[in-house]
């Protein structure tokens, strides 16, 4: 066996975010039922609507079936045994950062987003999500200057019912897939973007959920609405502390992109993996989809995957407004025992409607890797486009890369263009990188960078700073 | 004279395949070697070895450097201790900037040697120096790593690496191949301008040309895995001008 090879065969990485921090926490008991739920939407002081709502979507999901068609083997998730609802204990409502429970303050810290330096980091506000609550919404007066709302989903609900009554469940149905029926009925809290007209968001918005009590199933919600003109970059970061047992992470992301309007919506995921043997790491089961309601309306996806265990995930675009565009990128790192089944859809419907995907897949030790995706082009998507490029990369001899693209074009005016590579490092390449003065570790690194750079140059500047250190942590101890 | 590199009985074999046969060289500091050789006799192999090339295993013998042994160290260490290999092949990296690249190698040697690491201007301006020297473009600066780059723009950045690593020991396995004539004597004067006391200099090559401009100490002759002769400028000449036959009959 070569060296790299071999050095893969010794992959450990600590997980660096492997803490758990001890708050009081107020909790549902574990189980789901319908009383389950009307404790959720009770506790969180919920509109009548809204319980139905849920209720609807629970009783659709106790007739679904859990998907199997993904790349996956996983155990069987047992729903009964998951609590739904837990939320850290807080005496009274927070006007400021001081008055957070220092505990939390340090796991934020430990998680390197030190809540007071985000304040002072130009133009990032923060929307920290701890378990199942909003805890404290920086920046929103800057924004609430522009007429941008960004606040807790709860919030949005008590204080804008009319925006997410009106967009709520419409790009993702209730019923599109097993877990996004589930999230629907228990989902506890999320973010909210509300952009006006012609309004150019005057700072990048960015959300790190965190899963931190035991047993606690995180099933948050976004919704972002960029009406006609206006422009808006989001980044969501997440990571996990790290657990013996399986996490469920199921979230529904909905995004509404009106004519002219654009979105650009970047990802770093980073939950815990999992350990060498494959214990333990989130299952994470996300279902993500934008609609370019609008003409000319766009809607760009960016995702660094490096965590949890499995994932599943396929961020969509529907294109159904003329000359809309849609965009994936993605970066996904699966080390150790992970597995990833991830790419994303393009459903062109209006005219001249186009379509990019680019993604790199990176597998290292006895890890699987699955680019899925959809191209699909309606008879009516005269002059639609789509480009898409699958790259992957191997490290070592015991992973796996897998590519599954479909595509279904109806119109005979419709343009689609496939590629895709498989790769290994090269032993040539790692040793003339050593030649120079390089160690191994560095060398997979840069060479592993560069197979990611058309993605991460796609990323808001910080966090591709943030992209590639949290790369370079997966494959740590990749080598020997 | 102090003796640089030192190797002894020198047995290396491929996949189970021996290459080399019993080497012995002498390097001493300041001192230019050059090898010659007909094709697969195993010139790039010593290259290799001496840069600490995973797939190439050591059967027997010894190699000493700077008093150390050399078989010990990574390559990466080998690097940082100031063993260069301009490479016959030189690889490309897509995605990864030339420059940037350079830098991280550049600070990894610094800080082996306990030096703060180079910031951009400082960098940059090193780089304006010794590029001037090569005749190194900027836009080959700033593409990736070899990707796409001519076989002797590859030569001449390797060569550009060389002046700015200011290595102990360079091997130039090749690096005439492929030159124009002027980027030939562009090279020898980049080489030349670092010959010092202390610096030392192995020069594979198929042509006495390039030891018109890069005039060596001593010329060998490896053949089957084994230095079978050696001598000084003139033997150059004579193996121009008459090939590697007559050897056989010699040894
Ligand atoms: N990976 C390998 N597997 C098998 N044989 C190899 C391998 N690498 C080198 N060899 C063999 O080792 C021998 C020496 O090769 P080497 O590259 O050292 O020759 P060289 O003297 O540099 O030749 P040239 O003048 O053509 O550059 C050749 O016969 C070559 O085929
Ligand atoms: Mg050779």
């Amino acid at each position: 066996m070569s060296d790299a090879a071999q050095a893969v065969e010794e992959l450990s990485k600590e997980y660096r975010w492997g803490f758990v921090t001890d708050i009081e926490a107020d909790s549902a008991p574990p189980g789901l039922n319908e009383d389950i739920i009307r404790f959720i939407s009770a506790k969180k002081e919920e509109p009548e609507w809204l319980l139905q709502w849920r209720l609807k979507a629970y009783r659709a999901w106790c007739k679904m079936a859990e998907p199997e068609w993904a790349k996956l083997g996983y155990d069987a998730i047992d729903f009964q045994k998951i609590i739904y609802y837990s939320a850290p204990k807080q005496k009274k409502k927070l006007s400021s950062l001081d008055e957070v429970d220092p505990t939390l303050l340090e796991a934020y810290e430990k998680l390197g987003i030190p809540l007071d330096e985000q304040k002072r980091l130009a133009g990032v506000a923060v929307d920290a999500v701890f378990d199942s609550v909003s805890v404290t919404t920086t920046y929103k007066e800057t924004l609430a200057e522009a007429g941008v709302i960004f606040c807790s989903f709860s919030e949005a609900v008590k204080d804008h019912p009319e925006l997410v009554k009106k967009y709520l469940g419409t790009v993702v149905p209730q019923r599109d897939n097993f877990f996004a029926a589930l999230n629907c009925a228990v989902f506890t809290d999320g973010s909210f973007v509300y952009i006006p007209e012609g309004v150019r968001c005057p700072m990048e918005l960015s959300t790190y959920f965190r899963i931190n009590a035991a047993n606690t199933g995180q099933f948050e919600r976004t919704l972002i609405i960029a009406e006609k003109g206006s422009h808006v970059s989001y980044l969501e970061g997440c990571t996990a502390p790290q657990r013996d047992e399986n996490q469920l992470h199921a979230a529904v992301v909905e995004l509404v992109a009106l004519d002219d309007a654009e979105i650009k919506y970047s990802t770093v995921q980073n939950w815990y993996p999992g350990d060498d043997e494959g214990r333990g790491g989130i299952y994470n089961f996300v279902t993500k989809r934008g609609a370019c309601l609008g003409d000319r309306s766009k809607i760009s996806w960016t995702q660094v995957e490096t965590g949890s265990a499995v994932t599943w995930k396929y961020p969509s675009c529907l294109l159904l407004g003329d000359d809309s565009v849609g965009e994936f990128y993605s970066v996904a790192v699966t080390a150790k025992r992970q597995q990833a089944d991830t790419g994303t859809k393009m459903i062109h419907r209006g005219r001249n409607s186009r379509s990019t995907i680019i993604s790199k897949g990176i597998s290292a030790a006895r890890s699987h890797n699955s680019y899925r995706g959809l191209v699909d082009i309606g008879p009516k998507a005269e002059g639609a486009r789509n480009f898409s490029q699958c790259d992957s990369m191997l490290i070592g001899n015991q992973c796996g890369a897998h590519t599954f693209p479909y595509i279904e074009s109806r119109c005979p005016s419709a343009v689609v263009e496939h590629e895709a590579t498989t790769s290994r490092i090269a032993e040539d390449q790692l040793f003339y990188l050593r030649q120079r003065g390089l160690s191994e570790e560095d060398a997979i690194n840069i060479i592993v960078s560069g197979f990611c750079k058309e993605v991460f140059k796609e990323l808001p500047m910080e966090f591709a700073v943030e992209a590639t250190k949290l790369l370079s942590l997966s494959l740590e101890g990749a080598v020997g | 004279m102090t003796t640089l590199l030192d190797i002894k009985g020198l047995h290396v074999a491929i996949e189970g395949q021996a290459i080399l046969k019993g080497l012995d060289l002498t390097i001493g500091a300041g001192e230019v070697h050059a090898i010659m050789g007909p094709n697969g006799s195993g010139k790039s192999t010593l290259a290799h070895v001496l840069a600490g090339r995973p797939e190439y295993e050591i059967t027997a013998g010894s190699i000493e450097y700077r008093g150390q042994d050399l078989v010990e160290l990574e390559p990466e260490e080998r690097s940082r201790e100031g063993l260069f290999l301009a490479f016959q092949y030189p690889v490309a990296i897509p995605g990864v900037a030339n420059l940037y690249f350079l830098r991280e190698a550049l600070n990894a040697h610094r800080e082996h040697r306990g030096e703060p690491a180079l910031d951009a201007p400082a960098f940059m301006k090193r780089v304006r120096q010794e590029m001037t020297k090569v005749g190194m473009r900027q836009d080959l600066l700033k593409r990736d790593l070899n990707e796409g780059f001519s076989g002797g723009e590859k030569k001449r950045n390797e060569i550009f690496q060389m002046l700015m690593l200011e290595p102990v020991l360079a091997v130039l396995d090749e690096t005439d191949s492929g030159l124009d004539i002027d980027a030939l004597q562009t090279v020898a004067k980049g080489v030349n301008a670092m010959r010092t006391e202390q610096r030392s200099f192995v020069v594979v090559t198929h042509y006495q040309r390039l030891l018109d401009h890069i005039v060596p100490d001593h010329v060998h002759v490896l053949a089957d895995g084994r230095i079978i002769h050696s001598g000084d400028q003139s033997l150059a000449h004579k193996l121009e001008a008459e090939g590697y036959g007559w050897l056989e009959e010699v040894a």
